[in-house]
């Protein structure tokens, strides 16, 4: 049918002079955009001006909601709850985001080295994870961190060891890390694959013939080229872990009092608005966070322009 | 594959301390799913029994365990994977109509506005989700519009990011000479969208789809806040408070836990078996964002 349409002659349809033709392409631009304008009016901007809103007012049980300008930020920035949990999410990540990479690199780049059908298979078991819900991953890993059904105190006790308890105040750190690094590393696993597919393979050839190893290919010219695709999941990575709520609010039930309500900014918002219904509060956290997220995501991607980012 | 030529044969030999590499962590990523299916066929003198914990018990029922999940609560499971499945419709064509729209007007059009409502659309795309939840939730309770469906299928048309990846794909796969060639031939611009552009944005369509969908099935925090009617919960909003409970009596709460974990494991057969099948399209088009 394209080719059709390309070589079909060209059929005399009047038209008008082409500068008008574009002025009126220019309002269907508009009309193609409008609907989902719309929704990011109605759903992204609103809510955020009026988070913003709300963070500027404080409702006391006397006197009723007053203005009170940046009080509920100079609040959140001096609560040791929130700096806690920002703190928190910021170590969480600084260990998290490194281990993810090295994982998934790792496996996409023995992926692209190994073609066999066992590689094949396995990749699909490693994206697998991505296809199951957070919620639900978080309770299956909470199943398996178990002291009363799980099987990692059973497989130590077979040597005369104690397991390790990944629901204890001391290691659900690395708890919750493996759960999320299950999780997503076979997502961001296909991403550097299909990446790595993408590359020309006549540059390893002529890197062959002037005597280049494996591990020399793969440094210098794999891993260089797929700098774009590193660079995206690193920003997934940030923004998804700065806003960590999901597996701590699920794996709060099994670790009896290892995770308190307000381990990260997330949860704590949510505990102020849904079981302390102090909105403001809550939004002025909500919004704090948002900036927090958006002010280290932008920079990142500042410092990291030159390599090539996906939104330049 | 059938036929291995001798080259191929040494390939396989020399990678071999990869692939052993490999089933190591294919193990890993499996185990879980390996609990579950094991764990859901005991019930609660299997599960806390002392028996190995990732092999069967002596008893195997599946079926008695199914009839609990399926009955427990009059039947609200049924319920939430039917909720579940209307959200990630709705709430996941939806979007990707929108998106495929917007990343079209922005790839094909010159319009006023347009580097600035691109440039406020990307920056978007740094907008953490969560931190609009609580604002939403406020907007929409003022609105009467908390604890019904729209609570979570209106959050849910958002999705810059499914804009910017039509945006990239677009600027490629649809040549403009084509869509020039379309309008001189007399078609109107929906038309040229429906017939000529929408077909050869196929895949770009079937990935922004498949991740709007999966993004609302998989979806918490949003739900959790909006809904308190336990029937219109999805499913792992119920799964969640059925956790909950479980883990709060915990001497009373023993036979739910197979429950818990039967329902987590059906819960997840739908997306699994979605991806499997869908194989030849995702993987593709995930690289859509990566390749710029």
């Amino acid at each position: 049918m394209t080719v059709d349409l390309a070589t079909r002659p060209k059929a005399a349809t009047p038209r008008g002079p082409r500068r008008r033709g574009a002025i009126a392409r220019g309002h269907v631009g508009w009309a193609f955009v409008a609907p989902f304008a719309i929704v990011f009016f109605a759903l992204l901007v609103t809510p955020l001006l009026y988070a913003l809103y709300l963070s500027l007012f404080q409702k006391r049980l006397i006197g009723g909601t007053s203005f009170v300008l940046f009080d509920n930020y100079i609040k959140a920035f001096t609560d040791p709850n929130f700096l806690d949990g920002i703190q928190y999410v910021i170590v969480f990540s600084a260990v998290l985001i490194p281990l993810q990479m090295a994982v998934s690199l790792s496996v996409a780049l023995i992926l692209d080295a190994v073609v066999t059908r066992f590689a094949r298979f396995s990749r699909l078991m490693i994206f697998l994870p991505y296809a199951i819900p957070a919620v639900i991953g978080a309770l299956m890993w909470g199943f398996l961190y178990s002291k009363s059904f799980g099987p990692i105190a059973e497989i130590f006790g077979m040597f005369g060891a104690v397991g390790p308890d990944l629901l204890s105040r001391d290691l659900v750190f690395f708890g919750l890390l493996n759960i999320v690094t299950w999780q997503w590393a076979g997502y961001y696993m296909i991403i550097i694959y299909a990446a790595l597919q993408g590359i020309d393979p006549t540059l390893y050839e002529a890197a062959r013939i002037d005597g280049a190893t494996g591990w020399q290919i793969t440094l210098r010219i794999k891993i260089p080229l797929i700098a774009p695709a590193l660079l995206l999941i690193l920003v997934f990575a940030l923004i998804g872990t700065l806003q960590f709520f999901n597996e701590p609010q699920i794996l709060r039930y099994l670790a009896s009092g290892a995770i308190p309500s307000d381990l990260t900014p997330n949860m704590y918002a949510y505990q102020q608005a849904f079981a302390l219904a102090n909105y403001n509060y809550g939004s002025a956290i909500s919004f704090a966070l948002g900036a927090v997220v958006f002010v280290c995501v932008y920079l990142f991607m500042f410092i990291t322009r030159k390599r090539g980012s996906f939104l330049s | 594959m059938t036929t291995l030529t001798d080259s191929g044969r040494a390939a396989r030999r020399r990678h071999l301390p990869l692939q052993v590499l490999l089933g190591f962590l294919v193990v890993y990523f499996l185990v879980p799913f390996w609990w579950v299916i094991v764990n859901s066929s005991k019930d609660a003198a299997g599960l806390f029994g002392g028996g190995s914990s990732l092999w069967f018990a002596e008893d195997i029922d599946y079926w008695g365990n199914l009839v609990d999940l399926f009955t427990y609560q009059n039947g609200i499971y049924v319920r939430w994977l039917l909720n579940s499945a209307l959200y990630a419709f709705v709430g996941g064509i939806g979007a990707t109509v929108l998106a495929v729209m917007a990343g079209y007007g922005f790839a094909k059009f010159r319009f006023r506005g347009r580097s600035f409502s691109f440039a406020v659309l990307l920056g978007s795309v740094m907008v953490p989700t969560t931190a609009l939840v609580i604002p939403t939730f406020i907007l929409f309770s003022q609105l009467g519009l908390t604890n019904t469906i729209w609570a979570v299928i209106l959050p849910t048309l958002l999705n810059p990011f499914g804009v910017y990846l039509m945006n990239i794909y677009t600027r490629e796969a649809v040549p403009d000479e084509l869509l020039d060639a379309a309008r001189v031939d007399g078609a109107g611009e929906v038309r040229t969208f429906l017939q000529v552009s929408v077909p050869l944005m196929r895949p770009a369509i079937v990935t922004v789809l498949l991740l709007s969908v999966v993004a609302s099935w998989n979806n918490y925090f949003l739900p959790l806040a909006m809904l308190s009617d336990n029937r219109l919960f999805p499913v792992t909003v119920g799964i969640g408070m059925w956790q909950g409970i479980a883990s709060a009596n915990n001497a009373g709460g023993t036979s739910l836990w197979s429950v818990i974990i039967l329902g987590s494991l059906v819960s997840v057969i739908p997306l699994v078996i979605a991806f499997l099948t869908l194989q030849k399209y995702w993987q593709g088009g995930l690289s859509i964002g990566s390749l710029k």
